[in-house]
C-alpha cells in the first residue's frame, strides 16, 4: 500500500502555498522554490514525481515554474488546483510589476531615475547573459551544437527569421542529427 | 478594439512558441512588440525586461507590462492571459498522457536537439536587449561604456559568487544613478 498523501489540499490551500513563492521569488530560480515547497516541505509530492512533472515542464512550451504549477495543481485538486497553483504563483509578480510600471510611467523621464532604469536594464543583460552561457556550457563545447547555437543566433538577431521558422525548418533537422539509434544499442 | 485583438494574437502565438523556457521567445518578442506593432519602443522594451526580472515570479511575467502600455488594463489582462493560457492548457492536457511518450525514443533526441536552437534564441534575446540597453548608437560612448561595463560585471560576479540577482540588478541601478546622470 503506498503511504496515503497527507490530507489532499484545497484549492485555498493551494493558492496559499504557491503565492507565498510567488511574493517571496525575487530574483528568479523560481523551480528550486517550487521543489522546496511541493517535496520538501507540504509533501504534496515525492522526488520521482517531481522530476517528472519538471521534464514535462521542460518539453512542453510555456514557462517552466508554470507548467510545473499547473501539473501539481492538477494533481492535488484538478482544474481548480491547476488554476488555484498558477494564479498563486503569477499574480503577486504581477501587481509588483504593476506598481513599478506606474512609477516607471510617471519618473521615467526624470533624469536621475532614467540614469538609474539604464543601470538595472544593464544589470538585466548581464544575468541573461550568464543564465545564457551557463545552462549552454555542454552546448558551447560540442562543435556540432556550437554552429546550431552561433547559426541560430544569426539568423534571428541578424535576420530577424522569425521563431516559427526556427521551430520548424532548423529545429528539425536538429532533432534529426540527434535522432535515436535504430538498432537496439549493443551489449 | 484591434489592438487588443492583436495583442491577444501575439501573445497566444508566443505562448505557444515558448519551447526551452520564456527567454527563448524574447528576439520574437521584441521584434513584434517594438518593430512591427509599436506598442513599446526599444527603450521601454529593455527596462520593462529589466524590471520583470527584478520582480519575484516567473520572469516573463513582464508581457503584462507591455500590455498595459499597448492598451491600458485591458491590455494587460489580454497579454497575461493570451500568454499564459494557451501553454497552460496544452500542459494540462500533456500530463494526462505523458506516461504514452515517456519511454519514447525520440523524446530524448527532440530534448538533445532544441538544446543548442533554446540557447541560440536565448542569445538572440541577449542581443535583442543588449542593443538598446548596453550597445546603443544614439547614446554617448560613455553611456555605453558604463552599461556594457555594467552588464559584463554582473555576469562574472555571477559566476563567482552564488548571489541573489535582484540584488545585482539593484545595485546596476545604483551605478547608474551615480554614473550615468551627467548624460
Amino acid at each position: 500500500m503506498p503511504p496515503a498523501a497527507s490530507k489532499q489540499p484545497g484549492a485555498s490551500e493551494i493558492f496559499r502555498v504557491f503565492a507565498k513563492i510567488g511574493i517571496t521569488s525575487f530574483g528568479g530560480g523560481l523551480v528550486a522554490y517550487l521543489r522546496d515547497a511541493l517535496v520538501t516541505d507540504k509533501k504534496w509530492m515525492d522526488e520521482e514525481e517531481f522530476l517528472a512533472a519538471l521534464e514535462i515542464g521542460q518539453t512542453l512550451p510555456g514557462l517552466n515554474s508554470v507548467n510545473v504549477a499547473i501539473i501539481a495543481g492538477r494533481k492535488l485538486a484538478g482544474p481548480r488546483g491547476a488554476i488555484a497553483a498558477a494564479a498563486g504563483l503569477i499574480l503577486p509578480g504581477v501587481l509588483l510589476l504593476l506598481v513599478l510600471g506606474i512609477l516607471y510611467d510617471r519618473f521615467r523621464h526624470n533624469p536621475n531615475v532614467a540614469a538609474a532604469l539604464a543601470g538595472v536594464a544593464a544589470a538585466a543583460v548581464g544575468l541573461l547573459l550568464q543564465v545564457t552561457l551557463k545552462i549552454g556550457a555542454k552546448q558551447f563545447l560540442n562543435l556540432r551544437d556550437l554552429c546550431f547555437v552561433l547559426g541560430t543566433y544569426y539568423l534571428v538577431a541578424f535576420h530577424h527569421v522569425s521563431l516559427p521558422v526556427v521551430l520548424f525548418l532548423i529545429a528539425p533537422v536538429a532533432i534529426i542529427l540527434c535522432r535515436p539509434k535504430s538498432a537496439k544499442p549493443n551489449p | 478594439m484591434s489592438d487588443l485583438v492583436k495583442i491577444l494574437n501575439v501573445f497566444c502565438l508566443l505562448s505557444l512558441l515558448a519551447v526551452g523556457g520564456g527567454s527563448a521567445v524574447l528576439p520574437q518578442m521584441e521584434h513584434e512588440t517594438v518593430t512591427l506593432h509599436h506598442w513599446v519602443t526599444g527603450d521601454q522594451f529593455a527596462t520593462i525586461y529589466s524590471l520583470g526580472q527584478m520582480a519575484p515570479g516567473p520572469n516573463m511575467s513582464m508581457v503584462a507590462l507591455i500590455g498595459w502600455q499597448a492598451a491600458g488594463a485591458a491590455g494587460l489582462l489580454i497579454a497575461l492571459v493570451a500568454f499564459y493560457l494557451p501553454s497552460s492548457f496544452l500542459t494540462y492536457g500533456c500530463s494526462y498522457i505523458w506516461d504514452h511518450f515517456k519511454d519514447n525514443p525520440w523524446r530524448a533526441s527532440v530534448q538533445r536537439g532544441m538544446a543548442p536552437i533554446t540557447i541560440g534564441l536565448m542569445l538572440a534575446g541577449v542581443h535583442a536587449v543588449g542593443k538598446t540597453a548596453c550597445i546603443n548608437p544614439s547614446h554617448s560612448t560613455h553611456f555605453n561604456t558604463i552599461t556594457c561595463i555594467t552588464a559584463l560585471a554582473v555576469t562574472g560576479i555571477l559566476f563567482a559568487k552564488r548571489i541573489n540577482p535582484a540584488l545585482l540588478m539593484l545595485l546596476g541601478g545604483v551605478a547608474g544613478w551615480f554614473l550615468l546622470r551627467a548624460n
